[in-house]
Formats: structure tokens, C-alpha cells, sequence
């Protein structure tokens, strides 16, 4: 299956990033082959929606699961209609979330937050 | 005659200022375009109010015609739309009504609807009538709250209309200076009130408006806005003390020119400061 995550470098021993509407980076994992693709994030530098336009990548790019340690609920609601299940990432490692993830080690993510989106717009 | 009352802050007077001189006036209006937290019609209390609902545009789909070119998707600026599953969804709550979506869907699939953002309220207090801008919680912008309070062809050129407009200097408070014919600038005697001060200041200066201050909450001794005032050579239309009567009259609501001749002279006083400033800009500027 596919996993994809929020990632700060294009390079495996990479860090998560803590967010993941305005992450520079998506790891597209393929737990049967065990290769790796990386993808810009092209949501980074949007006026808005960038979690929305995050997910539609993720769910363009076939990806079964999303391993994250946060996610917004526009977010989570075009990852749910794609049946994308949503995973919270524990520390910061890419590699070591990636091995959780196949030893069924990791939790899904209950706590999906409100969004940034409405801040300061006056 | 329009007269727009703002500040860089919440709580220097605004409504205070615009809610007295409004009262002063032998006959005027008063528009409350703080469409956030409107407060000028608890002094008012205006009566036989009429209510019209604000809605904007917002895309919707008919699934039958979408053929998932995701055109609309990729138009989007703030990322309103997705295409998941053959399905395009839509975020109400992201979209900004700008209508690019339905102009360019080429199977025709998108249309507008009307989603209800607010409501305008419209009453008489006296000799006020009093126009009311109400944004529901949680809407991205009041700007068209405040285009509909501003177009309404009640508002005559030759009517004194007082716009109490929202705190700070953004997208919302641009709209209401916008057909201003003279802006009072309300100000604090602190540090931060000159702060306050300085980006209203900018932004008035931006719409090339005639503008003046007011210094609320005059204190003895020195005063940081005034300073300011005197340095930047803006002209000061008057000082408010600071004056527990005074403040304990507003804080229940009451309107001070309405219960006390003392306030009724300040107030009617710093009117005629303003309506002389006005002609004098209208005559300099003809």
C-alpha cells in the first residue's frame, strides 16, 4: 500500500514537518516495493485552502494513508472522501514513522483541529 | 455629507464620537459598519426596525454535467474546491464569491447560490436614523455587509451620515472610508494609541481623504497622540477629557448630548469644527 507524510527535505532520512497543508515536501511510500517518491507541495505558498489542496495531492497521488501529527478538517474531509485513513506520527523521523506504520504501531488520528484559515481576517 | 468615525483600535471612542455627533445634528444618520460587534444601536435603542438578510454568491454543482475536467479546481486561489472520487466538493466557508469557478466551467455544471452572511437593520432614534450592519459569526468578511449599508439610496448627499466604522485599518474598514467625505481619527493619550493612530493615519493618507483628530481621554500633563499630532501637522478638532461623568453616561448605554446640555455645547461644538472642515476641503478641492 501507499503511505504518504509531510516532509521537510527531499531526502529519506528526512524530518516530518509539522504541518501538512504547508509542507514543502510529500513522501509517497510504497510499503510493497519500499520505494519512495517526493513530491513539491504546490499548497505551500497558497492565499488559503492550503490543506484542502494538500490532500487533493495526496489523494491524486493514490496514497492509502496519510501519517501526520496534525491535520485541519477541511483537510480531513477531502482526505475521508477519498478513503484516505489518517495517522498521527510519533517523534520526528520519517523512517522510524514509516517502519511504525508497517508494525501496525501507530494510532489514528483523533484529534483533527479547526483550522487556521479564519485567523485575523478582518 | 459623509463623516467616517475610525481608529487603530477597539475602545478609543469611536462610537462615542460618531453615536454624539450624530445625536447633535438637528437631523442625521447614523451607520454602524463595526458589522463584527455593532454597538451603536444599544444607545440608540432605534425603533420600527426593518431587517433585510446580506447574502453572497457561492458555487454549486449539478454532478449530472460535471465531466471532472477540474478546471474550477485549479482556478481556485484559496483552494475552495477538490475533485475526489469523481465528486467535487466544495468549501462554502473558503470561497470568496469571486464567481471564477461558474465563469469558467466549460460543461456549465456550476451556477450561483445566495448564502446568507448577515443582515442589515434600519430604525429611527429621534432625530437619527439608524442603519445597522450585522455579520454572522464566523463569515471571512463583512465587506458586503458594508456595501449594501453604504449603497442604500436613503443616505442623501445633503443628509449628515455619521459611519462608525470598525477598529484597525483593514479590508472592512477601507469599505467604509471608502465614500467618506471626511475622516475622524480617534485617539488615546498612550504610547500605543499613537501607534493606533499612526496606521489609520497612513491609511487615510493612502485614500488621499481629508482627515482631523480627535484626542479621547485627555489626561494631565503630556500627551504622546498630540505630540504626534503636532509633529505630523495634523489638525487636532478637538479634546475629549477624561471624565468619569462622562464615561459613566456611556457605559449605561445613554447618549450624553441627549441627557446633558454640557455635553450637548462639546459635542455640537466639535460638529461645527467638522462641517467647517468639510466645506473648507470641499471648497479647496472644487
Amino acid at each position: 500500500m501507499k503511505i504518504a507524510m509531510p516532509v521537510d527535505d527531499k531526502f529519506m532520512d528526512t524530518s516530518i514537518c509539522i504541518s501538512f497543508g504547508r509542507t514543502p515536501y510529500f513522501l509517497i511510500y510504497d510499503t510493497d516495493t519500499k520505494e519512495g517518491v517526493f513530491l513539491d507541495n504546490s499548497a505551500v505558498a497558497s492565499q488559503g485552502g492550503a490543506g484542502i489542496k494538500a490532500a487533493q495531492t495526496i489523494s491524486d497521488n493514490k496514497a492509502d494513508a496519510l501519517l501526520t501529527p496534525r491535520c485541519g478538517e477541511n483537510a480531513a474531509d477531502v482526505l475521508k472522501a477519498a478513503d484516505i485513513k489518517i495517522y498521527k506520527t510519533q517523534g520526528t523521523s520519517a523512517i522510524d514513522n514509516i517502519n511504525a506504520f508497517v508494525d501496525g504501531k501507530l494510532s489514528v488520528l483523533e484529534e483533527i483541529h479547526a483550522g487556521f484559515h479564519k485567523h485575523g481576517e478582518k | 455629507m459623509r463623516i467616517a468615525v475610525l481608529s487603530g483600535k477597539g475602545g478609543t471612542g469611536k462610537t462615542l464620537i460618531a453615536v454624539n455627533l450624530a445625536s447633535a445634528a438637528k437631523t442625521s444618520a447614523y451607520i454602524d459598519c463595526d458589522v463584527e460587534e455593532p454597538n451603536g444601536h444599544l444607545f440608540f435603542k432605534p425603533e420600527g426596525i426593518e431587517e433585510a438578510e446580506i447574502a453572497i454568491k457561492i458555487p454549486s454543482v449539478s454532478e449530472e454535467l460535471c465531466s471532472g475536467c477540474r478546471i474550477c479546481v485549479d482556478f481556485c486561489k484559496f483552494n475552495a474546491l477538490a475533485y475526489i472520487k469523481g465528486k467535487l466538493k466544495i468549501f462554502d466557508e473558503v470561497c470568496h464569491s469571486c464567481g471564477g469557478c461558474v465563469l469558467f466551467c466549460p460543461e456549465k455544471a456550476l451556477s450561483e447560490k445566495d448564502k446568507v452572511i448577515g443582515k442589515v437593520q434600519r430604525g429611527v432614534s429621534d432625530n437619527v436614523a439608524v442603519s445597522t450592519g450585522i455579520l454572522n459569526t464566523g463569515e471571512a468578511s463583512g465587506v458586503p455587509i458594508i456595501k449594501k449599508l453604504l449603497n442604500n439610496s436613503m443616505i442623501e448627499e445633503e443628509t449628515l451620515t455619521l459611519i462608525d466604522c470598525p477598529p484597525g485599518s483593514a479590508c472592512i474598514v477601507m469599505e467604509s472610508i471608502k465614500e467618506a467625505d471626511y475622516c475622524i481619527l480617534v485617539a488615546e493619550p498612550t504610547l500605543f494609541g499613537v501607534h493606533n493612530l499612526q496606521m489609520v493615519h497612513e491609511l487615510v493618507k493612502l485614500f488621499d481623504k481629508p482627515h482631523g483628530v480627535v484626542l479621547n481621554k485627555c489626561l494631565e500633563g503630556e500627551n504622546p497622540a498630540e505630540i504626534f499630532c503636532l509633529e505630523k501637522d495634523i489638525k487636532i478638532l478637538g479634546r475629549i477629557a477624561f471624565d468619569n461623568e462622562l464615561g459613566t453616561i456611556n457605559s449605561n448605554a445613554r447618549i450624553a448630548v441627549r441627557e446633558n446640555e454640557k455635553y450637548k455645547t462639546m459635542f455640537s461644538s466639535l460638529l461645527q469644527k467638522v462641517t467647517r472642515e468639510v466645506h473648507h476641503e470641499t471648497v479647496a478641492n472644487s
